[in-house]
C-alpha cells in the first residue's frame, strides 16, 4: 500500500518534471522567436509620438488604427517575415514620408499609448534623425541642390545651409547641415533628395548619435545647446512680400544666409 | 426537477434510435446548414467591415465605421474595442496602457462572457473557416490522427504566453499569433503571415483533427475560460435524446457533449463549447437547441409535458 503510494508519487513527480521541461523548452524556442522578431531591425521608423522602441514593442497592439488615421500613404503595418518587427506600424520616407499633420491624427487614433498622448506639437516629434552622406551630396560636392533644405518643413532649423570653401579652389560651396535639436525625422528631405539613392536619410538617432560626456566643457554653444562649427542661420523672419514668392527665387537668391 | 421527469405517464419509454440524414430538398439542406451559413456570413462581414473602413473609407456620421482590426479597433470613432487576451498579455509586460484600450477590452470581455466565450472562435475568428475546411477535407479523405495531444494543452500554452510576457516584456502570443497575422494581413496587406495559417491547415488536415483550435490555441483557451459564465448555451433535453451520438460526431469539441453530465444539468456547461450550433440541426430528436441559461431549466421542465418533437 505504502509502496504503491510511493510509486504513484514518484510517477507524479516524474510527470511534473517532464511537463516542466517541455514547458521550458517550448518557452525557450518561443522566447528566441520573440527576441529575433523584436530585434528584427533597428531601422524601423515609427509614427510620431512613438514611445522608446522597447516600450513600443510592448505597448503597440498592432491594430493599425494609426495607419487608417493617416490621411496620406505614409504608414504601413509590417507583414510577417518582413524586415520589420511583425505587425508594427512604420514608414519608409523614400516611399512616402510623414507630412507632419499639425493635428497628429495617427497619435490621436492610438488606443494603447504606444503613440504617446504627450506629443502635442508635431515639431516635437522625434521619429528619427536625418543624416547626410557628404560624399554623395550634390551640394557638398560643389553643385547647387539644397533640395533638402528647401523641402524641410522645420525650415531653417532642422537643416541649415552653410558656406564652405570650394572644391579644388572652385566656387564656394553651400552645404546642408542637419540639427538634431530640431529634426523631427519626418523624412521629407529623404523623399525629395534628387540623387539616385537618397543621400540624406532618416535613421533612428541612437544609431548615429554619440554622447560626449558631461565633463567636456565647450566654449561655443548654439542656442539649442548643441555645438556646431558654423551656427545655423536664423530662419527667414520677415515677410519678404511678393518678391519672396517669385518662382526661381529661393532662399539662396535672397541672401538671407550669412 | 427529478420528480418532474419521473411523473407517471410522462415517461415516453424506450424509443428506436434514429440516425441523422441530410434532407434531399434544397430548402431542407439550407435549414440544416442555417448556423453554418450564418457563421460564414458573420466571419465574412467582420473582415469586410474592417477592410472597407481601411480601404474604401466606409463611415457613419463622417466617422470611420470600424477602424483597426481584431486586436483593437474603434467603432465610429466612439466605442473602443480590444482583444482582452492581447491586453492581458500587455498588462503582464508591466507597461501602463492607455484607458481607451482597457475599456475596449472590458467591452469585448463582457460581450463574450454574455453570449459565450468561444462564440469568437466559431463566429468571428478568421482561422475558423480554414480549420473547418481542413476538418471537412480530412473527413472526406478519411484521414486518421497522426498524433495524440491532450485538449488541456491549450491552457498550458495560455499560461506560458503570460509567463513569457512577464519575462520578455513582449505580448508573447501577439507576436506569433497566426490568427492575428492572417486577420491583419487580410486587412492591411498580404504578406508571409499566410504561412502561419497554411501551417494550421496542414496540421489540422494531416496530423490531428481540430488540432489547432481544439488543442493548442491559447486564445481559444482564454475564451473557454470566459465562456464558463456564458448565458447563451446549448440546452439539452434528456427526455427526447436517444443517445444516437450524432451531435458528438459533428462537434469540434466532442468532450463538451458529455451527455450524462448534460442530462443532470440540462445544458452543455463547458466553456469549451463554441456555440457553433453544429449539433443543433443534426439531432434527429431535436434534443439540442440554443437557449438562455436562466430559462433553460424551465424550458426543459416544460418540454417534459409535451410529446417529443420529431424532425424530418
Ligand atoms: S503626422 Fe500625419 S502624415 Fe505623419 S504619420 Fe501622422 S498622420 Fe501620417
Ligand atoms: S494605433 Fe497604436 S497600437 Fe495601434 S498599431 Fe498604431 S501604434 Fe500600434
Ligand atoms: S537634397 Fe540630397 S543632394 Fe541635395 S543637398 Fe540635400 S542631401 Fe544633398
Ligand atoms: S527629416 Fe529632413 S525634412 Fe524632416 S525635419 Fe528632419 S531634416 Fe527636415
Ligand atoms: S456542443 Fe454543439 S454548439 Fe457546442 S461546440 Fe459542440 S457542436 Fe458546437
Amino acid at each position: 500500500m505504502a509502496q504503491a503510494a510511493g510509486g504513484s508519487r514518484r510517477a507524479f513527480l516524474i510527470r511534473l518534471v517532464q511537463g516542466a521541461s517541455l514547458a521550458a523548452s517550448a518557452g525557450l524556442v518561443w522566447t528566441y522567436v520573440l527576441r529575433n522578431q523584436a530585434r528584427a531591425t533597428p531601422f524601423a521608423l515609427r509614427p510620431p509620438g512613438a514611445v522608446p522602441e522597447a516600450e513600443f514593442h510592448a505597448l503597440c497592439i498592432k491594430c493599425g488604427q494609426c495607419v487608417n488615421a493617416c490621411p496620406y500613404d505614409t504608414l504601413r503595418l509590417a507583414t510577417a517575415w518582413e524586415s520589420m518587427p511583425i505587425g508594427s506600424p512604420y514608414f519608409r520616407p523614400r516611399e512616402y514620408p510623414c507630412l507632419m499633420c499639425p493635428d497628429i491624427p495617427c497619435k490621436e487614433a492610438c488606443p494603447t499609448g504606444a503613440l504617446s498622448a504627450d506629443l502635442e506639437d508635431i515639431e516635437d516629434a522625434r521619429m528619427g534623425l536625418a543624416v547626410i552622406d557628404t560624399e554623395n551630396c550634390l551640394s557638398w560636392q560643389g553643385l547647387r541642390c539644397e533640395v533638402c533644405y528647401l523641402s524641410c518643413p522645420v525650415r531653417g532649423k532642422a537643416i541649415s545651409l552653410e558656406r564652405r570653401p570650394g572644391v579644388d579652389g572652385g566656387l564656394a560651396r553651400i552645404v546642408p547641415w542637419v540639427h538634431s535639436a530640431h529634426c523631427t525625422g519626418c523624412g521629407i528631405c529623404e523623399n525629395r533628395c534628387p540623387t539616385d539613392e537618397a543621400t540624406i536619410r532618416v535613421v533612428d538617432g541612437s544609431l548615429v548619435q554619440g554622447r560626449m560626456g558631461a565633463h567636456y566643457r565647450l566654449r561655443a554653444h548654439d542656442p539649442a545647446g548643441l555645438m556646431v562649427f558654423d551656427p545655423p542661420p536664423e530662419p527667414p523672419a520677415v515677410d519678404r512680400g511678393v518678391e519672396g514668392r517669385v518662382p526661381g527665387l529661393d532662399a539662396l537668391n535672397l541672401g538671407d544666409w550669412p | 426537477m427529478t420528480d418532474v421527469r419521473h411523473e407517471p405517464g410522462a415517461e415516453p419509454g424506450p424509443r428506436p434510435v434514429r440516425l441523422y440524414g441530410l434532407p434531399d430538398s434544397l430548402g431542407g439542406k439550407l435549414w440544416v446548414w442555417r448556423y453554418l451559413i450564418l457563421r460564414r456570413l458573420t466571419q465574412f462581414l467582420v473582415i469586410l467591415l474592417f477592410f472597407a473602413t481601411a480601404h474604401w473609407a466606409w463611415n457613419l456620421f463622417g466617422e470611420p465605421l470600424i477602424s483597426g482590426n481584431l486586436s483593437a479597433s474603434s467603432v465610429v470613432g466612439l466605442i473602443p474595442l480590444a482583444d482582452p487576451f492581447a491586453v492581458l498579455q500587455i498588462l503582464f509586460t508591466r507597461h501602463v496602457l492607455a484607458t481607451e484600450v482597457l475599456i475596449g477590452a472590458g467591452i469585448v470581455l463582457a460581450f463574450y462572457a454574455l453570449i459565450g466565450g468561444r462564440v469568437f472562435c466559431s463566429w468571428v475568428c478568421p482561422v475558423n473557416p480554414v480549420t473547418d475546411l481542413a476538418g471537412w477535407l480530412r473527413n472526406k479523405l478519411g484521414l486518421s490522427n497522426a498524433l495524440h495531444l491532450n485538449r488541456s494543452l491549450r491552457y498550458y500554452v495560455l499560461v506560458l504566453a503570460l509567463v513569457l510576457a512577464l519575462v520578455t516584456g513582449l505580448a508573447a502570443f501577439e507576436w506569433v499569433s497566426p490568427i492575428a497575422m492572417l486577420h491583419r494581413e487580410l486587412i492591411f496587406g498580404i504578406g508571409m503571415g499566410l504561412i502561419g495559417v497554411a501551417g494550421i491547415f496542414l496540421f489540422d488536415l494531416m496530423v490531428l483533427r481540430h488540432g489547432w483550435c481544439g488543442h493548442l490555441c491559447p486564445l481559444g483557451a482564454f475564451y473557454s475560460l470566459v465562456g464558463r459564465v456564458a448565458q447563451v448555451r446549448i440546452r439539452f433535453d434528456e427526455r427526447t435524446c436517444t443517445k444516437c451520438g450524432e451531435c458528438i460526431r459533428v462537434c469540434p469539441e466532442p468532450q463538451v457533449l458529455n451527455l450524462n453530465q448534460a442530462a443532470r444539468r440540462g445544458l452543455v456547461t463547458s466553456g469549451e463549447c463554441t456555440n457553433c450550433g453544429r449539433c443543433v440541426p443534426v439531432c434527429p430528436e431535436a434534443s439540442l437547441s440554443f437557449d438562455l441559461r436562466p430559462l433553460i431549466q424551465r424550458h426543459n421542465q416544460m418540454s417534459n409535458h409535451y410529446s417529443p418533437r420529431r424532425t424530418s
